[in-house]
């Protein structure tokens, strides 16, 4: 899948969980601050992100994730672990 | 003691979605009962069921209110948003006051089902989502309305079958008559969805008469082949008098009595010794005689044993009265945890506008509903004082009197 495939399919399903507008979502903002995450949210982040990309996401994994590149980042790189395996 | 009444009614059911909606399906006699064919696919005895389509509450709750309510909390929400408006009691009032929550609900089976089935699929608890612990309580729809209008009075469920609404308005009537609270939502809630109601259909207890929906559910009347299952929910708003005056509230009606009992013996059998009980001591906790009651709505749920038992009760207090009995199950079916609460309402409805529901489908009577006075076409009569009867699971049986306000 290319980068910004994963880029794209990740703003669609977050704008759509967590009912934010799409402009938003930029590579800078916080991830936190926008979608207004509180603890029970990151529940259903690693529901959509299992739902979105077939792969289960430890909570403690968020830990380092302030912005939405951060997040990108994150989905790539397990994305792509995905696909080698 | 506090004198009780009720401030506010709303209504989401098969009959309709608001009051107005179900004032005129019960004063047509219409059905709310279809066929479903996921139920017959899915493996049940009877596809029958009372049918009312959810809400969309998206644009009225944030989503993550949403995400915490099964789909009985969401019929919750909005038959209590109908009955705070008609009762002026908005987010203000609630914030400054401790009013109480008692809803009935007996079950959630569909996000228990949901959730164990992604469970077993992707052995990982937490891919059922946050929202999943909440919705598959029994006490789902009170911490659910609890929440969204930010309710600090009383707060907790009854659980008590089909008599679940009932006891809930009665625990209500005993709160605010105690001095202990001065408002209180009561209500019932019921799921309708397939997976809430198959083992209940394993017993036999739904009616089979399948070709013909509305024909179905047919209290008290000898050809009668068992239940069909509903649901919906209902609010009822408690208040003290005092309270009631005090803010310039309109005045509905009067709860004067409520009466329970056990049965003391089967766990699904009915008797006829329980329900008398509880009608005898409804009676004599609002200090009336038989007489004063203008109308009864029954229990009666359509099956062959129950009807007969409730029957043989009523009979035996209120024979030689004449007074009219409907079971407006022939239109809803059994609205079961909701029923208790949806009745009282019907009623209210009924007793506001001057007009009788008929229990429709009642053709020929039996041996022991031929000896009641049941109203088989609308009958516009006024009356004052009417008495519900719920009875569940367990021989738990409720019943209630509630008074016209003049």
């Amino acid at each position: 899948m290319e980068i910004k495939e994963i880029i794209q399919k990740t703003n669609a399903f977050l704008a759509e969980e967590f009912e934010v507008s799409p402009e938003s979502i930029t590579p800078e903002a916080e991830l936190k601050a926008t979608l207004e995450l509180d603890s029970l949210d990151y529940i259903d982040l690693v529901v959509a992100i299992e739902n979105n990309f077939g792969f289960k996401v430890k909570p403690e994994d968020f830990q380092g994730i302030v912005s939405f590149q951060d997040f990108y980042d994150y989905v790539i790189e397990r994305v792509k672990q995905k696909e080698l395996v | 003691m506090n004198r009780v009444v009720i401030t506010g009614i709303g209504i989401y059911s098969c009959l309709g979605k608001n009051l107005e909606a179900v004032k005129d399906s019960l004063f047509q006699g219409r059905s709310g009962i279809v066929l479903d064919p996921e139920r017959k696919a899915f493996g049940y005895r009877s596809g029958l069921t009372g049918w009312v389509d959810r809400p969309e509450l998206k644009g009225m709750l944030d989503r993550r209110a949403r995400l915490m309510m099964p789909e009985q909390a969401e019929y919750a929400y909005m038959s209590t948003r109908e009955a705070l408006a008609m009762a002026k009691m908005d987010q203000d009032f609630l914030d400054s006051r401790e009013v109480g929550l008692l809803f009935g609900n007996d079950s959630s089976a569909k996000p228990v089902v949901e959730a164990t089935d992604i469970i077993r699929e992707k052995k990982d608890t937490m891919l059922v989502g946050s929202g999943s612990v909440f919705q598959t309580m029994n006490s789902t729809v009170n911490m659910n309305l609890a929440t969204i209008f930010r309710l600090k009075g009383v707060n907790f469920s009854v659980s008590a079958a089909c008599a679940s609404g009932s006891h809930a308005i009665g625990l209500g009537y005993m709160f605010i008559r105690s001095g202990m609270q001065d408002a209180v939502i009561c209500g019932g809630a019921q799921e309708i969805n397939l997976y809430a109601m198959g083992n209940f259909d394993a017993i036999a207890a739904f009616s089979v008469r399948e070709s013909d929906p509305a024909k179905a559910s047919r209290p008290f009347d000898r050809d009668r082949d068992g239940l069909v299952p509903s649901g919906g929910a209902a609010t009822v708003i408690l208040e003290s008098l005092e309270s009631a005056r005090r803010r310039g509230a309109t005045i509905l009606g009067e709860v004067i009595g409520y009466g329970f009992s056990s049965n003391g013996a089967h766990i699904s059998n009915p008797s006829v010794e329980g329900p008398t009980r509880s009608l005898e001591m409804a009676l004599r906790e609002a200090g009336i005689q038989p007489k004063d009651i203008g109308y009864i709505n029954a229990h009666a749920t359509s099956t062959p044993a129950g009807d007969a038992s409730e029957a043989r009760a009523i009979h035996s207090v209120f024979g030689g009265c004449n007074t009219p009995v409907s079971s407006t199950k022939g239109m809803t079916g059994h609205e079961c945890w909701m029923a208790g609460a949806s009745e009282i309402v019907y009623s209210m409805l009924m007793m506001q506008h001057g007009f009788m529901a008929p229990n429709i489908n009642f053709e020929n009577p039996d041996e022991d509903s031929a000896k009641l006075n049941i109203v088989t076409n609308t009958l516009n009569k006024n009356f004052n004082i009417f008495l519900s009867n719920s009875f569940g699971f367990g021989g738990t049986n409720s019943s209630l009197i509630v008074r016209k306000w003049e």
